[in-house]
């Protein structure tokens, strides 16, 4: 049995690492509620592209843009994969990683990967995957510009023909408890619903339908994947606020399993104390 | 009472402005838009400049740095685009996450080893259910 000092340091180290946990479940705790706000005060604009887009649906029926047609030979896709940066979220990334791995397998064309956040990246390369963008560090307040690299990119690559879908895996965030790792396809742009207007009507352009069509369709694409990572934002907290609050408990639980033993030894001690005292009396008597 | 429209403009990340307008001036791409209510549905390119919100007495302005406009007859909905944006910085931006593709890539091969990736996974789902059942 190990000596009772050694059991009373060990126990002041849990705690310790106790008290960390517990300090970071808080922080996460307060990002998350942050990380929130933030789903919600982007939804004016997503709401806005998305009618938008929708209207144009039902507006214009000549011109269709390549961002809404499908192709009918896939022969490359890409796929953008939304992780955090950092671990310590449970089992956040590895699933959001698991539903890639789903997709890519179902894949008969070739994959080019685009990451964003670092632990999507490190997985991709161990794996092998061609990865084509990556987008890392991306703050706990994360702006459009973060990401808009990556996005531009797989959107050009889509125009020059060089990919001819584009996915997005992502984790959804349901509530605290639950998050579901999510794909949907981007590229060629999935449609909103739209009530269909009656009578013929288009917009007035200004200036080219072609370009303006482009910039709308750009900005919806870009605002379906920023909503992806501020969900995966309010994820990754949530997530590692309750795996902290495990490791806080765990730590508690030790220190409770530690404390017993650590009393059992001293009584030992003690014991064998009196026992080597009334031992030496009885020899000296 | 004039009739008025509703005005939504947001950014990416939130929302700017929103309420009602007898008349809008917005920075079209192509010159000074001016708007009012029962409008034709009209998609604009928006360039930098002020958008000015007239309803009764009441003027608000609101900086755009370009974006677009939606325009139906009783709505009008304005995407600003945040800040810096530019066709050349979203450039830089592309060839700067192709650049770190490059530099997570050292070495560069097609196939993905879908066996290793599973094992992994499945290595890190065994390890999370493990733990859970410990805690019990």
């Amino acid at each position: 049995m190990a000596s009772a000092k050694e059991i009373r340091t060990q126990i002041g180290a849990i705690q310790n690492t106790g008290k960390i946990t517990k300090a970071m479940e808080m922080v996460a705790a307060s990002k998350m509620r942050k990380a929130q706000d933030r789903v919600v005060s982007a939804r004016s604009y997503a709401e806005g592209v998305r009618r938008i887009v929708g209207n144009m649906m039902s507006a214009h029926a000549e011109y269709q843009h390549p961002f809404l047609v499908e192709r009918e030979e896939i022969k490359k896709v890409g796929i953008i994969v939304v992780t955090t940066d950092k671990g310590l979220c449970g089992g956040l990334n590895t699933n959001a990683l698991k539903e890639a791995i789903v997709l890519m397998k179902a894949q008969t064309a070739g994959i080019e990967v685009f990451t964003i956040g670092k632990r999507a990246g490190l997985f991709m390369k161990r794996v092998g995957a061609q990865i084509s963008g990556v987008a890392e560090n991306i703050s706990d307040t994360p702006e459009l510009a973060d990401i808009l690299g990556v996005v531009t990119l797989a959107i050009e690559k889509y125009i020059s023909g060089e990919l001819d879908e584009v996915h997005l895996v992502f984790s959804e965030f349901v509530n605290t408890m639950t998050q579901s790792p999510t794909t949907m396809r981007l590229m060629p742009c999935p449609l909103p619903e739209h009530e269909e207007k009656s009578g013929y009507w288009d917009y007035l352009y200004e200036p080219e339908a072609k370009d303006v069509l482009e910039g709308v369709l750009r900005r919806y694409v870009e605002s379906l994947v920023y909503h992806a990572v501020l969900e995966n934002k309010a994820c990754e907290q949530s997530a590692r606020m309750v795996a902290m609050k495990a490791a806080t408990d765990n730590a508690k639980d030790i220190v409770g399993d530690l404390k017993i033993t650590y009393n059992k030894a001293r009584q030992a001690a003690i014991t064998q104390e009196l026992a080597e005292i009334c031992a030496g009396a009885a020899a000296a008597g | 009472m004039a009739s008025t429209m509703q005005v939504l403009v947001a950014t990416a990340e939130r929302e700017v402005y929103r309420g009602e307008a007898e008349f809008l001036v917005a920075p079209g791409a192509a010159g000074e838009l001016g708007i009012l209510p029962k409008h034709s549905p009209l998609l604009s390119a928006l360039t930098t400049g002020e958008l000015r919100i007239t309803n009764g007495d009441h003027v608000d302005e609101v900086f755009v740095s370009g974006g677009y406009m939606e325009v139906q007859p009783d709505m009008i909905t304005i995407l600003s685009d945040s800040a810096e944006r530019a066709s050349d910085i979203d450039e830089a931006a592309a060839v700067e996450a192709e650049r770190k593709a490059k530099e997570v890539l050292d070495t560069k091969k097609d196939d993905i080893d879908y066996a290793a990736a599973e094992a992994e996974l499945a290595m890190m789902t065994a390890r999370l259910i493990w733990l859970k059942k410990k805690k019990k």
